[in-house]
């Protein structure tokens, strides 16, 4: 390493957008450090979106290829969708990491490596039979081997700290050396470590150390000759968050309750990756959450529907597993007609699958997993922005229509962040409806509204309007028990119609691109970011293409058979094997093309391109 | 919403027995003990002076599990084992209501044996009426979580490889505030057995033992019995010597952790030498021991095991949001939307 006080000359190059990915142990503050970096980026204004990749393992052996956790972040100058295919720079801070990402790099890609990482025990941990820095074999990246364990640890010398601790700070100085590269501000993040860090002081002081050192490094070594700018981006006036989907589903049901003027009640099980919608519910106690923890995923619904019956906005959570686990309550609640709304935040299955990984193969689940004939909404948020304006329309629909409504996330949008433009509340829209009152005669449990077909809402406590519902099927507006072959009929029809009607009362679908023509590329769900860019793509080459992107997904938007009928092909790419697909196909009798991937990830852009020219005959 | 108003701040109501008889026809089998379940909670309701409308019947599956409509309250007959779970989520949303549980051997045991549990512990304020006939009666005569072992049914045709668990002992071991145990036929005790539990705030717990007189008719009989009953049954007394027997001559003595049946006036054997009766004992020992206790090795104890006062699971909720916003203020959604850093696009 060189030093000198004297200033460098470097270029600066201004790019339109970078993506950069931190990898490393999962005990190196990966998370953390990609979190800061995305906070740093859109509080300067740039467009983000980011896409955290962990392993299900707390602490999976140091060192080791199954313990890696990485964070990618992709930000620009203009209006971006996805954390980008593909990094143009990978920080590496040991061999493991690097053998699971260096892959994913683009060609002439920035490499920056820990090197004091690369000891003949890490090499082994990570099966490299020879050192990847000297055998040549990273010929096509620019690699830049910064020696951070011993910079840094030189930095926080004359610290009370031990080495473990002084290690455990790295991170830090990764950040201020992609801080310094990339021109941004260290104070986000210096606030951020006198707020963490507070109370106890050395550890605040090392973290800070750290900080600097790496930006300093950057700014006094002369191994990088040019520094990158990424300007801000055009975004829509207004104030501005970074959210994640997670935080967004949280924040949305909380309004929600709000604008339906009822208490929220939301019971769940910890499950991956849904558990910090009940961190973030379980704080909200000045606003009178009640956020119940079960004792298992069936708890936790029987919890909601026993809330829903008393009048509150009732909510439950989880993934697929644990809808595995509700779908008889789940029945129960579709039987008895009252409101709430299930969160499934998907992870890949079957089974445990792999629980911290991206899929979206539960729409089959939501749609159809249940005994008998048993219809419910099911919506879909694409972005974590959106997550919070769909929990409010989940909220809507089962108030309005009382039912229970499935709302399906996954890890990809719960996890990834991008800037939000926070609504006015008075933009909001108001979802109360009325409890039932006494009127005249015998009260009538599944008496129905003539528009919605909704049962009324009569709350334990309202004298008059005792009865007594359950699992058993009801006669027709009476409620009692009845075994009658046509009431059977009728009330399953009627179910099914009061869910199909929710067509006519949810925004049709839209299309972005050539309003008709060879390809329409439909989707639903987190795929929103890469499809859209594919489109983009595209269009741009001159292909009649459109996109459309479904939140609903039961029922499906009234004009939905018509989009399809302006495209020649439809081609669904799906992260699972073609569930869309297969609804699509079933439903308009619409030759649909399914492209479905289940790797754990999302899709990149590209192969989204590429499947949709194959079918267009490009290049055949 | 409702107005929430709290139970006790109620005005009493004159209600009779009839007011909380619904127009549904009742439908279990003729002679089964349910009837008289049904008849002594539907007496036993205007005592408490709560208004009907703020009743909640829950149930599971099961024969027990028809109960709610039975009753002219507000009713929820839900699916097996979960009745637990509604009434938790009924309670958290709504303290204000007085919440009954109706439930089986099998429904509560087996299928719901986690919820169980899982509601003592954390003293949900409702009363859990569990109608124990050792068997399943609903599905045709399977055996159930109390049936005996070696018990031969249409499942187990050789006998029942499974030991049975003790519900008084479980409940008590999952923290349960009120535990108590009553019969079917003994309708005086059951009465006073429901109002007690009815009246405890938190968790209560009562196993009626009860016949099915289909699948497992006899199924307390040995010692329910009119002609058995003083002599193979301990009526339990808060505070009183525990004795038992026609001649009230018989009673429970501790020897180290066990209990004996002695004779009083036998071997200088004394009324003072006997077990007093401590339900509300803040410890559960004798609780425990009472709970094991089981014919023909000991006379079945009957009554309150066990009634202490904890604070309720709402309460505890409730307390812990009013703290929050007696520290904070209430929670402002503006603040909440703008958590975090932010900035501002022109």
């Amino acid at each position: 390493m060189t030093t000198t006080t004297q200033p460098i000359e470097r270029d600066v190059q201004e790019l339109d957008r970078v993506t950069i990915r931190f990898a490393g142990d999962s005990g190196d503050g990966m998370q953390l450090t990609g979190t800061q970096f995305t906070r740093t980026a859109a509080v300067f204004g740039n467009d983000i979106s980011t896409f955290p990749d962990y392993p299900a393992e707390i602490r999976a052996p140091a060192g080791s290829l199954p313990g890696v956790s990485g964070f990618q972040i992709s930000f620009a100058a203009s209006d971006i969708h996805t954390p980008g295919d593909a990094p143009d720079v990978l920080v590496a801070m040991n061999p493991a990491a690097l053998k699971t990402n260096v892959g994913d790099l683009t060609a002439g890609g920035a490499l920056i490596v820990n090197s004091d990482a690369f000891t003949t025990g890490n090499l082994n941990k990570a099966a490299y039979a020879s050192n990847p820095l000297t055998d040549g074999s990273l010929k096509q990246y620019r690699v830049f081997e910064v020696p951070i364990s011993t910079l840094n640890a030189r930095a926080l010398e004359g610290l009370e700290m031990t080495s473990k601790q002084i290690d455990l700070t790295k991170n830090f100085f990764a950040l201020g050396l992609m801080f310094w590269l990339y021109e941004r501000s260290m104070d986000p993040t210096l606030s951020w470590i006198d707020q963490k860090f507070g109370a106890r002081p050395v550890i605040a002081e090392a973290n800070r150390r750290a900080l600097k050192a790496g930006y300093a490094y950057g700014e006094t070594t002369e191994m990088f000759h040019t520094v990158y700018r990424v300007p801000k981006a055009r975004l829509a006036p207004g104030t501005y968050r970074n959210i994640t989907g997670n935080e967004a589903t949280g924040l949305g049901f909380l309004v929600a309750s709000k604008l339906a003027g009822r208490p929220l009640f939301y019971g769940s099980y910890p499950i991956t990756p849904a558990s910090d919608i009940l961190h973030q519910l379980s704080a909200y106690k000045q606003f009178g959450v009640k956020a119940f923890q079960a004792e298992d995923e069936i708890a936790a619904m029987g919890a909601t529907i026993g809330a829903a019956y008393g009048g509150a906005l009732a909510l439950t959570g989880t993934s697929g597993p644990g809808v595995a686990l509700k779908t008889e309550a789940i029945g129960l609640a579709v039987m008895t007609e009252l409101p709430m709304v299930i969160v499934n935040v998907q992870r890949a299955g079957p089974s445990t699958g792999m629980p911290t990984k991206v899929e979206q193969a539960d729409l089959f689940q939501a749609v159809f997993g249940r005994n008998g004939e048993s219809p419910l909404p099911v919506l879909a948020p694409a972005t974590p922005g959106e997550c919070f304006s769909l929990a409010i329309e989940a909220s809507r629909i089962a108030l309005k229509y009382m039912t229970p409504v499935i709302y399906l996330s996954d890890a990809f949008v719960a996890n990834g962040a991008e800037p939000w433009r926070v609504p006015s509340l008075d933009d909001l829209p108001d979802i109360s409806v009325p409890d039932a009152v006494p009127g005249n005669g015998t009260f009538l449990p599944y008496a129905r509204d003539p528009e919605t077909l909704a049962r009324p809402w009569a709350l334990p406590g309202t004298p008059g309007l005792e009865h007594r519902i359950g699992g058993l099927e009801k006669a027709d507006g009476l409620g009692n028990v009845s075994y009658d072959p046509d009431n059977h009929h009728r009330m399953s029809v009627l179910r099914a119609r009061k869910v199909a009607g929710i067509a006519a009362d949810i925004p049709p679908l839209e299309t972005y691109g050539a309003d008709e023509g060879e390809l329409l590329i439909l989707g639903w769900g987190s795929t929103y970011g890469a499809l859209r860019s594919a489109t983009e793509r595209l269009l741009a080459a001159g292909h009649q293409v459109a996109q459309a992107h479904l939140r609903y997904l039961n029922p499906f938007p009234a004009n939905t058979g018509e989009v399809l009928s302006r495209y020649r092909r439809v081609l669904v790419p799906e992260v699972n094997l073609g569930q869309l697909a297969f609804m699509i196909r079933g439903t308009y009798l619409v030759d649909a093309v399914s492209y479905g991937r289940v790797r754990g990830k999302p899709f990149r852009i590209g192969e989204i391109v590429d499947e949709a020219e194959r079918i267009l005959g490009v290049g055949a | 919403m409702t107005q929430m108003t709290d139970p006790a701040e109620t005005q009493p109501v004159a209600l009779t027995r009839k007011d909380f008889v619904s127009d549904q026809e009742v439908r279990w089998c003729p002679g089964c003990g349910d009837y008289s379940i049904l008849a002594q909670t539907q007496k036993v309701m205007p005592d408490f002076g709560v208004p009907r409308e703020n009743i909640v019947f829950i149930s599971g599956i099961g024969c027990s599990g028809r109960l709610p409509y039975y009753m002219n309250t507000y009713g929820f007959h839900s699916i097996h084992g979960r009745a637990p779970t509604l009434a938790t989520g009924l309670k958290v949303a709504r303290p204000d209501l007085m919440v009954w549980v109706i439930t089986g051997d099998g429904d509560a045991l087996s299928i719901g044996g986690n919820h169980f549990l899982h509601t003592m512990r954390r003293n949900v304020d409702f009363t859990m009426v569990m109608h124990n006939n050792r068997i399943y009666g609903l599905t045709k005569g399977q055996t159930s979580p109390t049936s005996e072992f070696g018990k031969r049914t249409k499942s187990t045709p050789l006998g029942s490889v499974d030991r049975p668990v003790m519900p008084l002992t479980l409940a008590l071991a999952a923290e349960a505030t009120f535990v108590a145990r009553t019969v079917d036929t003994h309708t005086e005790h059951l009465q006073h057995t429901l109002e007690a539990a009815g009246r405890h705030h938190g968790a209560s717990f009562v196993e009626v033992l009860q016949n099915c007189n289909i699948f497992n008719d006899g199924a307390w009989r040995e010692f329910t019995e009119r002609d058995v009953r003083d002599d193979r049954m301990l009526l339990l007394e808060d505070g009183r010597p525990m004795i038992f027997g026609k001649e009230r001559d018989k009673g429970i003595r501790l020897r180290g952790l066990h209990p004996e049946v002695v004779t009083i006036g036998q071997d200088g054997v004394t009324e003072d030498d006997l077990l007093v009766h401590d339900a509300h004992a803040e410890d559960p020992y004798l609780a425990l021991i009472l709970s094991r206790m089981f014919w023909p090795e000991y006379p079945v104890p009957v009554g309150v095991l066990r009634d202490v006062e904890r604070p309720t699971h709402s309460d505890l909720v409730d307390a812990q949001i009013e703290q929050a916003i007696e520290k904070s203020g209430p929670g402002d959604l503006a603040t909440a939307l703008l958590a975090g850093e932010t900035w501002t696009v022109e």
